[in-house]
């Protein structure tokens, strides 16, 4: 983490004279906003609008690593306190977005409700998964932590806005790449964030690739009974087709809308589970209705994406899934068995259950990874495979991507990667799941969500989604 | 439909084409910048309507009038028709003036030391003053263009233009002296220049074109000159914007390695930035019309790690205000995005394929034409060999049929020809000024 005596001076705290955020009048003594109710009291540093976001202390992580990381950053200073920026070329990578980068479509609703809780959790992953490695030191780079305070800033002067994460010298210019060295500035979606009451989704950009193409919706909503259900949905965009980005975040969110609308109008789980994934199709297929791209080149691929989606009904939980994403069973009792709970359709997946190669080497084959089902224009055919499981003991259902899945393909080393205490801290287990995929390679985007069996509503001090 | 703005500047597009995936370490960055100026006041040939602004336009034609205009005698009333077509085609409205050239330049019309407003007339004087044209004298095109100059920055208007003709070598000025002249001019106003019979010097009109931005061509035959003077003017008319230049950011630690018009013909702007702010830099493209121009630009980037992504140009049409700030008037981005994705990287995007072949082209018939000319014919078949197969391959036909009167073609797609023995002038000299043209991308 940041070393604290480097980055404590700069990140002292300073009362602006205006709200960062609504542009109310301050005083020296407040505290906060009295108009927007914003947290003026957070390190600024200089040049720049403050605020810790406000999300640090209600993810009970020490606020002291993000005001850290989100109070340093003063340009010229280069990089000091900036643990994880010291000698990582990818250091940059994982802060939250720039001024400019507008919240993508369909972005977890969390999200787009309170930006900050999400760029403060992603702050603070730095502090929480510190031991599974460097890579998950995400706070570092965080100088630009709340997305709130960018827009003020980059409105109130030029010197004043954001500053290149990359090289620390540069603005960002309108188009979200620093002024000076060129480099791309983070996006909303390079790395998100979500937890709800019974339910957590981490979503990043892995180290490999250049653009965050998985999205998740997580949501909760009561049945007629009144009790309560949980879902997760995981969407991976392939990314040999055209705006896959937009294929999975259209697909999370519809099919997530359509799942928890149907339960909540009394519809039976599978019938709804099945409805989910047919309305994120028609979501992903509508993509392709619309304007052509106009960058010249012939998109022979329409936007396509994986989706697999899990919810908690009282006793029993039911899976939904097209394409390669999965999901795992993993009891809390580690001695009982954990199970795989989709079967891919993929290449290697169609080998193996054809009785034509064994597992090993279909997974070994380069060909293993080509999806024969998804979602988009272009599927060959729809066939959503739903399944219901009534589980006798307490555990946690892990909804992930292949970015995660390729580092514990079996039942038995997803059992092993996922914390202990998944159930009572879903947001922690999906980071540690991350942290696992990012030190083996993070060679694709990750996406994992967290579901734990029953479903946990109501616990007691934590606040209601 | 009425104008109520004054302003006849079209509005402006960027599109970039390029494979924006690099592998890793990879530094190159290639991208094609088509630049499509749209809804001007150019009338495209329609009659214009009262409520349209009087162009704000200058021209002035200088003709070559030395001694060997006059041999054939035909040579030099063929140049008086095609002045006099040209000043048939100005729009009212429109500054101009005539210049005679020979070892001095001379006003022809008005004479009075400025432009003339053209209505009827003025036309009619002006062609009337065109009879008092003799041949007699020598060539000295620097003091035609220095002249020009002068009587261009008398007037305040926004398109500036000359039109050049002349049918030998600047023999009588020393190269430095052209040279020195277009230094002055350049930037100051455009020019077209015109080549007519075979005895002038190719090299040096490119030269003089590419300079002052505006389009070289032979005229072999003095018949066709009215027909080209025309089109030249009309050409002129159209444009609506002066001195775009096309400017462009790099990243920290970015290196230009090349910024070249690759259509309508093959120009390389390397040479001629002229630094406009930190890490940009602008070229001159002239003046536009309603009109679409490519433009290849290759950049070396820092090498940044698979997955990151860098801006590796940034371009901008920025249009001079008076007295403040230029205005952009468009702008493109040239990415680069690290992959290991192998598929993806080593992909070449057709744009900038197909114009590195034109380039290469144009690049190929002059070297072939130099190698012919000093006598190395193993050298010359095989670059102009492999200019036939550059021009099959890429459907340049107005190319290849140049290419044709100047080799026997055996096998176009192999580039296999043989060197013909006897070659016109005329066909040499017109393959060499045209080279530099090119076709678009097939679609």
């Amino acid at each position: 983490m940041p070393p604290l005596p480097e980055s404590a001076p700069s990140a002292a705290p300073a009362i602006p004279a205006v709200c960062p955020v609504c542009a109310e009048p301050l005083d020296a003594e407040d505290r906060f906003c009295g108009h927007c109710g914003h947290d003026v009291s957070a390190p600024a540093p200089a040049g720049r609008a403050p605020g810790t976001p406000v999300g640090a202390q209600r993810a009970g992580e020490p606020s002291a690593a993000a005001a850290a990381s989100a109070g340093d950053g003063t340009p010229g200073d280069g990089t000091p306190g900036h643990a994880a920026g010291d000698g990582d070329p990818d250091a940059f990578r994982l802060a939250p977005p720039g001024a400019t980068a507008a919240a993508p479509p369909g972005t977890s609703g969390a999200a787009a409700d309170d930006p900050g809780q999400e760029a403060a959790a992603n702050a603070d992953g730095g502090a929480d998964t510190g031991g599974s490695g460097d890579t998950l030191v995400l706070g570092a780079p965080s100088r630009l932590a709340d997305p709130r305070e960018e827009e003020p800033a980059a409105a109130a002067t030029a010197e004043s806005g954001p500053v290149c994460v990359a090289c620390g010298v540069g603005g960002v210019d309108d188009d979200g790449y620093c002024e000076h060295c060129g480099h791309a500035q983070p996006r909303q979606r390079d790395h998100q964030e979500k937890e709800l009451e019974g339910v957590a989704a981490v979503s990043d950009r892995g180290l490999r690739h250049h653009r965050n193409e998985d999205a998740f919706a997580i949501a909760a909503a009561s049945l007629p009974d009144g009790s309560p259900a949980v879902s997760a949905v995981v969407c991976d965009g392939v990314s040999t087709a055209y705006r896959p980005d937009d294929a999975s975040a259209a697909a999370a969110v519809a099919g997530s809308e359509s799942l928890l609308g149907a339960l909540e109008r009394g519809a039976n789980a599978k019938e709804a589970m099945h409805g989910a994934l047919m309305a994120a199709f028609e979501a992903v297929t509508a993509l392709a209705d619309e304007e052509p791209p106009t960058d010249g080149r012939v998109h022979h691929n329409a936007p396509a994406c994986t989706c697999v989606s899990a919810v908690v009904t009282g006793p029993v939980f039911t899976v939904g899934w097209i394409g390669d994403s999965r999901a795992y069973w993993i009891p809390d009792d580690r001695s009982r068995p954990p199970a795989r709970l989709t079967e891919d359709d993929s290449w290697a997946a169609r080998m193996v259950a054809a009785g034509l190669m064994s597992e090993a080497e279909a997974y070994a084959d380069a060909r293993a990874h080509a999806i024969t089902g998804w979602l988009g224009a272009d599927a060959v055919e729809v066939d959503p495979h739903v399944a219901a499981f009534q589980p006798d003991e307490p555990g946690v259902i892990v909804v992930c991507t292949d970015g995660l899945w390729n580092y514990a393909e079996s039942a038995t080393d997803m059992a092993d990667a996922v914390p202990a205490d998944a159930r009572s801290r879903p947001l922690a287990s999906a980071r540690a799941l991350l942290g696992l995929a990012l030190d083996g390679g993070g060679h694709d985007n990750v996406t994992v969500a967290v579901l734990p069996f029953p479903a946990a509503v109501s616990r007691a001090g934590f606040p209601s989604a | 439909m009425p104008k109520f703005s004054k302003s006849n500047v079209p509005q402006f597009s960027v599109d970039v084409y390029q494979n924006e995936y690099l592998p890793e370490g990879g530094r190159e960055v290639n991208a094609i910048v088509t630049v499509t100026a749209t809804g001007g006041g150019t009338s495209g040939g329609r009659p214009l309507d009262g409520g349209t602004p009087a162009p704000d336009a200058g021209v002035v034609v200088m003709v070559d009038c030395s001694g060997s205009m006059d041999y054939p005698p035909t040579k030099m009333r063929n140049a008086r028709d095609a002045t006099a077509a040209a000043i048939d085609t100005l729009r009212d409205g429109v500054a101009f003036a005539v210049v005679a050239g020979t070892h001095q330049a001379r006003e022809v019309y008005p004479a009075d030391g400025g432009l003339a407003t053209a209505d009827p007339a003025t036309r009619a004087q002006a062609k009337q003053s065109l009879r008092k044209l003799t041949a007699g004298g020598g060539t000295a095109i620097g003091t035609w263009l220095k002249l020009a100059d002068r009587l261009l920055a008398g007037h305040d208007v926004a398109i500036r233009h000359g039109i050049l003709l002349t049918d030998g070598r600047n023999e009588h000025e020393k190269p430095e002296d052209l040279r020195a002249a277009l230094a002055a001019c350049a930037g100051r106003f455009t020019c077209d220049a015109r080549g007519v019979g075979t005895d002038w010097e190719v090299k040096e009109l490119t030269g003089i074109a590419s300079a002052l931005l505006g389009s070289v061509d032979i005229v072999a035959d003095p018949e066709g000159l009215a027909a080209d003077f025309q089109s030249m003017m009309e050409n002129a008319m159209g444009k609506e914007v002066a001195d775009v230049a096309l400017r462009l950011w790099t990243p920290q630690g970015a290196e230009i390695a090349f910024v070249k018009q690759v259509a309508p013909t093959v120009a390389d702007l390397s040479a001629r930035r002229t630094e406009s702010g930190p890490r940009a830099g602008d070229y001159p493209t002239g003046s536009w019309g309603d009109e679409s121009r490519d433009y290849h630009v290759c950049v070396r980037v820092p090498a940044a790690g698979v997955g990151q992504e860098m801006l590796a140009a940034r371009l901008s049409l920025m249009l001079p205000q008076p007295g403040g700030a230029p205005e952009a008037l468009a702008q493109g981005l040239v990415r680069a995005v690290w992959t290991d994705d192998m598929a993806a990287s080593t992909r070449i995007s057709p744009q900038v394929a197909h114009y590195t072949g034109q380039a290469e082209l144009a690049q190929v018939i002059q070297q072939g034409l130099e190698a012919r000319k000093a006598g190395d014919l193993d050298s010359a078949t095989a670059k102009l060999g492999r200019a036939v197969q550059l021009a099959s391959a890429s459907g340049n036909e107005d190319t290849a049929k140049l290419l044709a009167k100047v080799v026997d073609v055996v096998d176009a797609a192999s580039g296999t020809v043989r060197l013909k023995a006897r070659v016109a002038d005329a066909d040499e000299m017109t393959l060499e000024t045209r080279s530099t043209k090119t076709v678009r991308v097939k679609k």
